[in-house]
């Protein structure tokens, strides 16, 4: 079944992102093991001009390009970089990456509403990468960015989803699609980010680290697919007791 | 300020006088994060507990690949003058060498030389000069820089200590960020080892990085020459510097390198020589305390070494490098800065990290964004 995100109908809801890859060489060979397709390139890691491996040669023609301004330590540079990237790469979704810690990476929030409402207007699809605050989801969506990507840990960390009681809000009051990203360590993590209701989940460390990032490209796919399909049909909720299969107060409601 | 944590890190290292036992120190490799002391107490660990190096190389190993991937920038180094007015004893271009004929590239010499090594694939260029202001001046350096500028993304500088403003003017002229080394954090010995010049002013030096980062540039890298003085020490002092400049400028990508004193023509050898298995663990220290940091390795290290420090972290190489002024368009048999042991091309260099199963990157910045 397809969704429609940043203006074009995918089947995939799973994301890679490819600055940790160990050589983008396997990029096509994942793509069609795991099915995805969309795929992030950082405009800083694209060299145009490059003697060894661009990134550009290896992304399949059907694979939307997500730029990331990753590096931008302000809104303008993150304008600026947007700009360049969709020069180099000639797709206008950008991921817009503000950091201004270079030591935990977390996004800066304010900076980065700037930059959306800036590239909206030059008509860039947006898709905003942030800490999980609902009132910055709504301004963002207001601003017009095409999603919102919310992190569940720190990039990188591998920790999971480390603040589902931040990330529900942000999935049930926005009405543009939410992307979890940054934190996914494990499959698990990537179906329960579906279940709690993404529309799509972002992952690169978890990839580009295992021992074989093709078939845990394919694990996460299968993860998020399951995921999705079960809150599609509505999950059941815990339970703190047992809970036998036929009422025990049956009895009372005879209507005989 | 950076002179008062200084201050307060010397306390701490004067006050550690036995190595930690063996509990406290895997206790230690395990934690998430790790304070000072903990950084100080790897550093000093007694060299013979391979089984706490172990531990630590696999805890740096896990920590470099998840914040860095699979990854190597690779950078080559391009030496613009050897001209220096200071008296540094450590050093190949020192004026206490036997004097030799000195040279500084003009425009069209470096303009070749980065053409050249913008055609074995380089992207990311460090450009170095010695310290004298009037035959590389700041104007002289800026020009450099707008002419790297045209084939590099990433432009890195290693030249002497400037002003604020004398900063912004290489920013301006397209530079990405500032290598500087502090040598010796010893203030005693720092002051013995530069008999004169400009260098001598050890505050002046110790403060650039920040007037650097104020100035706008984003990448710094700082570090100590191990050997000089005590290794411990500097390598301790030189991380409190690092962890400083990271909670004060958040934004700053900050970079450590660790050279090893190396021959350079010049009469001093090291007197607390760091062999290879002290020179690993501090890189594993390093790693552990400050894990986004960046670790660069320069040429100045063996091949052997080099390679397996790759997924252990480091995250910048040199390739290729030569460490005479220009050398690379065309050949040269001069006096170099120091003595290079890794003297592979970048090809060669390349094949390897692949081999190792990491990707080697050459782009670290978008060009035309200073």
């Amino acid at each position: 079944m397809t969704y429609k995100i940043g203006g074009k109908d995918l089947k995939s809801r799973f994301f890679i992102g490819s600055g940790k890859l160990p050589s983008y060489a396997i990029i096509p060979e994942m793509v069609e093991k795991a099915g995805v397709e969309v795929i992030t390139v950082a405009v800083r890691r694209i060299n145009p001009e490059a003697k060894q491996e661009n990134i550009m040669d290896y992304i399949p023609g059907h694979c939307v390009v997500m730029v990331n301004t990753s590096g931008a330590r302000n809104a303008e540079e993150a304008v600026r970089i947007a700009r360049i990237g969709r020069e180099l790469t000639g797709s206008d979704w950008i991921k817009i990456e503000v950091e201004t810690d270079a030591k935990y990476l977390l996004p800066d929030n304010e900076e980065t509403l700037k930059a959306t409402g800036i590239l909206v207007a030059e008509g860039f699809r947006v898709f905003p990468y942030i800490s999980p605050d609902l009132v910055m989801a709504k301004k963002l969506e207001k601003a017009g960015a095409a999603a919102v990507m919310p992190l569940a840990a720190p990039i990188g960390t591998n920790k999971g989803i480390t603040c589902a009681a931040l990330l529900r809000p942000i999935i049930n009051e926005v009405g543009i699609p939410v992307i979890v990203d940054a934190g996914i360590g494990r499959p698990s993590h990537a179906a329960e980010a579906m279940e709690l209701g993404a529309d799509a989940v972002l992952a690169n460390t978890a990839i580009a680290t295992a021992s074989d990032p093709v078939a845990m490209a394919v694990a996460m796919a299968k993860a998020v697919e399951a995921g999705r399909m079960a809150f599609e049909m509505g999950l059941l909720a815990e339970k703190e007791f047992a809970d036998a299969s036929s009422p025990l107060t049956g009895f009372l409601r005879r209507t005989e | 300020m950076i002179q008062q944590e200084l201050r307060d890190a010397e306390a701490m290292f004067q006050s550690h006088r036995t190595p930690a036992v063996r509990e406290d120190l895997m206790s230690i490799v395990s934690k998430d994060f790790l304070d000072r002391m903990d950084y100080l107490k790897l550093l000093a660990a007694a060299d013979d507990d391979m089984e706490v190096l172990e531990r630590m190389a696999r805890r740096a190993h896990d920590i470099t690949e998840r914040y860095f991937g699979k990854v190597v920038l690779l950078y080559v180094p391009l030496y613009l003058s050897d001209f220096c007015t200071n008296g540094c004893v450590y050093c190949g271009y020192s004026t206490v060498n036997k004097p030799y004929k000195r040279k500084k590239l003009e425009h069209d010499e470096i303009r070749a030389e980065m053409a050249t090594l913008k055609k074995k694939g380089f992207d990311s260029i460090l450009l170095l000069t010695g310290g004298d202001r009037k035959q590389s001046s700041v104007q002289y350096i800026a020009d450099a820089v707008r002419i790297a500028s045209e084939f590099f993304s990433e432009i890195i500088l290693e030249i002497y200590a400037l002003t604020q403003n004398e900063y912004r003017t290489v920013l301006e002229a397209g530079a990405s960020g500032l290598t500087i080394y502090q040598e010796t954090y010893d203030r005693e010995l720092y002051d013995v080892v530069h008999l004169s010049g400009e260098k001598k002013n050890y505050d002046y030096r110790l403060e650039a990085p920040e007037r650097a980062i104020e100035a706008g540039l984003k990448h710094i890298n700082i570090g100590a020459l191990l050997g000089l003085g005590s290794a411990v020490r500097d390598m301790f002092l030189a991380g409190v510097h690092g962890d400083y400049l990271q909670r004060n400028y958040p934004e700053v990508e900050l970079c450590f390198s660790y050279p090893r004193i190396r021959p350079a023509g010049s009469v001093s050898g090291p007197s607390d020589p760091v062999d290879d298995i002290r020179f690993v663990r501090f890189i594993l220290a390093t790693r552990l305390f400050l894990p986004r940091a960046g670790i660069s390795i320069s040429t100045r290290e063996s091949a052997s070494i080099r390679d397996h420090l790759v997924g252990l972290g480091m995250t910048r190489m040199s390739a290729g490098s030569r460490t005479t002024v220009g050398g690379y368009a065309t050949d040269s048999v001069r006096q170099g800065q120091f003595d290079i042991d890794d003297g592979r091309s970048v090809n060669q260099i390349v094949d390897m990290l692949r081999t190792r199963g990491y990707r080697p990157e050459f782009t670290n910045w978008v060009k035309g964004i200073a």
